[in-house]
């Protein structure tokens, strides 16, 4: 049986950063990297024995992630201390100033949508791998992706202020 | 027009914003994006977003991985709360084995060699629990509180006797632990040994028909059985070895089994 160390820890800078742009919190970030690698140890042996480490690696993450924010809304934890400091970044800003709010404005949109950019814009994820951690058709995928850069352009274009405007 | 006659789709919209659209159809979007300056602005910012997201986001990758999130720290940690969980376990499964009296074939005397089908049915189910878990590395045994639970309810209803592992430390093996499983009309246990090679050997308990005593050997692929039936419980022991290995360590089990005296 392969060994898991030379196999995981190549995908381990690409897992935390990730779960940093899900989470924003470098310490958080780590904690959920570090659940997903125990739980891929303790899933070893059963794991499917194709090239889809990363996908399924990946989708352990995100499932961890997804659970914990339904735990966290249960428990009536949620929080969005730093609402006003985005609004006022993320106003307005033309080229120069908008690479420095993209991230920012990634913050703004649901949990699906940051996973699609981030898995297929930063992690260069195939299409029909993305479609495979987050269990979707990819017919799907390719719209909703449109969709999230389109959403992402209005947030970092006007903010997210004037987006909820335009929506409703 | 030429870029007309094929339309450009959303989705290649995308791959062309991913830079993963190539020849003729990435000419084809250039040039319908050359015609439609507000959509080409529209694409261009898609682009550089996607540059931007990518620019921040290079840093948090090319940080050295923390110690913490080592495989091999990772690793350790989860061997000692294996090998915690497994002392708890030896200690509680002390399971199976009947120190008891009542009707082992006195003496120590190992059955003779037949086959017989109840002997058989033990040893084919004994052989495919191996099979599927003496290759587990997460979960080899699964003894915890609730396991131990069922196993010792079962065990005590079914045999009224108290239980005890044979000790196969004289053959290298140490008890891992155990697990419950379905086995013929009831249910079937299996205590998992291990050696230091990591080379590991199973004793697979389960209720049967019949009082014979035979020892029945099967081989399997690699791995090797010996089964017999005593006063309604099947017994096998499994290993990866050659009949001449596995038959002392039957024997032993078998007489570790037998009454003491």
């Amino acid at each position: 049986m392969a060994d898991p160390g030379a196999l995981l820890e190549p995908l381990i800078p690409a897992l935390r950063r990730y779960a940093y742009a899900l989470l924003h919190d470098h310490a958080a970030a780590d904690d959920l990297v570090q659940d997903t690698l125990e739980r891929a140890l303790s899933r070893w042996s059963s794991r499917r024995a194709d090239g889809e480490l990363r996908a399924w690696l990946f989708a352990i993450l995100r499932n961890l992630h997804i659970d914990a924010y339904r735990q966290a809304r249960r428990r009536g934890t949620e929080v969005e201390v730093d609402e006003v400091d985005h609004r006022e970044t993320a106003t307005r800003q033309e080229a120069a100033l908008e690479a420095r709010d993209v991230l920012a404005a990634l913050e703004q949109l649901p949990e699906e949508q940051k996973s699609l950019l981030l898995l297929i814009g930063v992690e260069d994820f195939s299409y029909e791998e993305t479609a495979r951690v987050l269990g979707a058709p990819i017919g799907t995928v390719m719209s909703r992706l449109s969709r999230a850069r389109q959403r992402l352009r209005s947030i970092v274009e006007h903010g997210p202020v004037a987006l909820l405007r335009r929506v409703k | 027009m030429t870029g007309e006659d094929v339309p450009i789709g959303e989705d290649e919209l995308q791959a062309f914003v991913d830079e993963r659209l190539d020849g003729p159809r990435r000419d084809a979007v250039e040039a319908h994006l050359a015609r439609h300056p507000e959509l080409r602005e529209r694409i261009a910012a898609e682009r550089r977003q996607r540059a931007s997201l990518r620019a921040q986001l290079q840093g948090k990758a090319a940080e050295p991985i923390p110690a913490r999130l080592r495989i091999a720290t990772l690793q350790a940690a989860r061997r000692a709360r294996l090998a915690r969980r497994m002392s708890l376990i030896a200690a509680a499964v002390a399971i199976f084995v009947v120190g008891g009296s009542a009707g082992w074939f006195a003496n120590g005397l190992r059955p003779a060699l037949v086959a017989q089908a109840p002997t058989t049915a033990v040893a084919q189910g004994a052989a495919a629990a191996y099979r599927t878990f003496v290759v587990e590395v997460a979960h080899p045994v699964e003894v915890g509180v609730a396991q131990e639970t069922h196993l010792l309810q079962w065990l005590s209803k079914r045999l009224g006797h108290k239980l005890e592992a044979p000790d196969l430390a004289p053959f290298g093996y140490r008890l891992m632990g155990g697990r419950l499983l379905p086995g013929g009309s009831g249910a079937a246990a299996q205590l998992m040994y291990e050696d230091t090679a990591g080379k590991r050997l199973t004793l697979y308990v389960r209720a049967a028909d019949g009082t014979e005593t035979a020892f029945r050997f099967q081989q399997d692929g690699d791995a090797a059985t010996f089964a017999w039936i005593d006063q309604g419980f099947g017994f096998a022991v499994t290993a990866t070895a050659s009949r001449e290995e596995l038959l002392p360590i039957a024997e032993a089990v078998y007489k570790g089994l037998a009454p003491k005296g």
